[in-house]
């Protein structure tokens, strides 16, 4: 596995747009942004009504992954390229997800839709029809996800990479700086985790940092290369970033993605946190 | 949620006790500018949020009390505005990007 193999740039996608064997898969929280012009050819995923199940907080089962692709017109043998707004944190989650079930050929878009925009590149209304396809998920890869239980005896044990923001991971705020902090976790977090926020492996315009770079932020913020990884953030998409870069562009191997996250880790009963703020929020 | 929320449809402004809002509106030429990114950095420099202003050109973070750095991306470059932001109030600015 190697760079090229996980990551394509905005020329190569222009290049590509029209490929059949090439599926171009938009993954916004907000889906208004889809309406108001996507790549040409691509589909959408929206990662609320498609990637979570109704009812209970999880990800859909095998099944229903598969009957999701068919009707998105993807195959198996598909390449899938995604992308998307907010540095491609919802694709990188869904590239996460497409990885936990098995499929061959993901590839993010390098710099996702703000790189697309701030080059003026074109963004096109038309939805193309995909004719149903006949996908067969693969059992759930769970040497890619890490749940609550692992997390807590991980402690002091594996490497715990919080990826939020420096303010997040002290306690200072609950939740991006974007949304309402009105939260009912307690704040701070896991700890002996070391903060490496994923806006570090990211440059202002979205592309990811080179490998070189990459590297040396990682050793430098205190990863130890001898240990097993598990990444989190708020509720699993900057992880999936993060596990994006270590799993997929770096390589390193056993590295999880948390996607519980801050909201069910701060929301347990008796588990430890570690809050570096003299004035505790509650 | 862990992204930006639409810009567009934001509820109206309500700020708590323990809240600090920055928020405003990017122009450029006396025009709103619609769709630029419109990052909120920290003291130390380090990205907090990010959001794309609406059509009307507006951006809103529930911030902490301090100083604060919006960086606003537009097509062709960017524009670091410095902020300082209270507990309990909203904070407004006006990001001017160069025509």
């Amino acid at each position: 596995m190697s760079r090229a193999d996980v990551l394509v740039d905005v020329d190569w996608a222009e290049a590509h747009l029209d490929d059949p064997k090439i599926v171009f898969v938009e993954v916004d929280e907000d889906v208004s942004a889809f309406d108001g012009g996507h790549l040409k050819n691509a589909v959408r995923l929206d990662w609320t009504k498609e990637l979570q199940q109704p009812a209970v907080r999880d990800v859909i089962d095998q099944d229903d992954f598969g009957t999701l692709m068919s009707a998105k017109g993807i195959s198996n043998d598909d390449t899938v390229v995604l992308y998307g707004g907010n540095n491609n944190w919802f694709a990188a989650y869904a590239y996460w997800y497409f990885k936990l079930y098995g499929h061959e050929d993901v590839k993010l878009l390098d710099g996702g839709r703000k790189k697309w925009e701030l080059d003026g590149r074109e963004l096109v209304k038309d939805v193309p029809e995909r004719p149903a396809t006949q996908y067969a998920a693969k059992s759930p890869d769970l040497s890619i996800r890490a749940f609550r239980d692992e997390v807590v005896a991980s402690i002091g044990g594996k490497n715990l990479v919080d990826v939020r923001s420096p303010d997040e991971f002290s306690g200072k705020i609950k939740a991006p700086a974007h949304l309402p902090q009105e939260q009912s976790q307690k704040s701070g977090h896991v700890p002996t985790a070391i903060n490496i926020p994923w806006s570090k492996a990211a440059a202002d315009d979205g592309t990811f940092r080179s490998d070189d770079e990459l590297g040396k932020l990682y050793g430098e913020q205190g990863f130890d290369d001898s240990r097993s990884t598990i990444a989190y953030c708020r509720i699993g998409e900057r992880s999936s970033h993060t596990w994006f870069v270590l799993h997929e562009l770096l390589g390193k191997t056993d590295v999880k993605n948390y996607d519980g996250s801050w909201v069910e880790y701060g929301s347990l009963v008796g588990v430890p946190i570690q809050n570096d703020t003299s004035q505790k929020a509650v | 949620m862990c992204g930006a929320p639409d810009q567009d449809t934001l509820p109206a402004l309500e700020v708590s006790a323990g809240e600090a809002v920055v928020h405003g509106t990017v122009v450029r030429g006396g025009q709103p500018l619609a769709g630029a990114y419109v990052r909120l950095l920290g003291e130390s420099g380090d990205f907090t949020a990010e959001v794309q202003s609406s059509a009307t050109g507006y951006f809103r973070f529930y911030a902490a009390a301090g100083d604060w750095t919006l960086r606003t991306l537009y097509r062709g470059g960017s524009v670091d505005t410095a902020i300082t932001a209270a507990q309990g109030e909203a904070t407004s600015v006006q990001v001017d990007v160069p025509e």
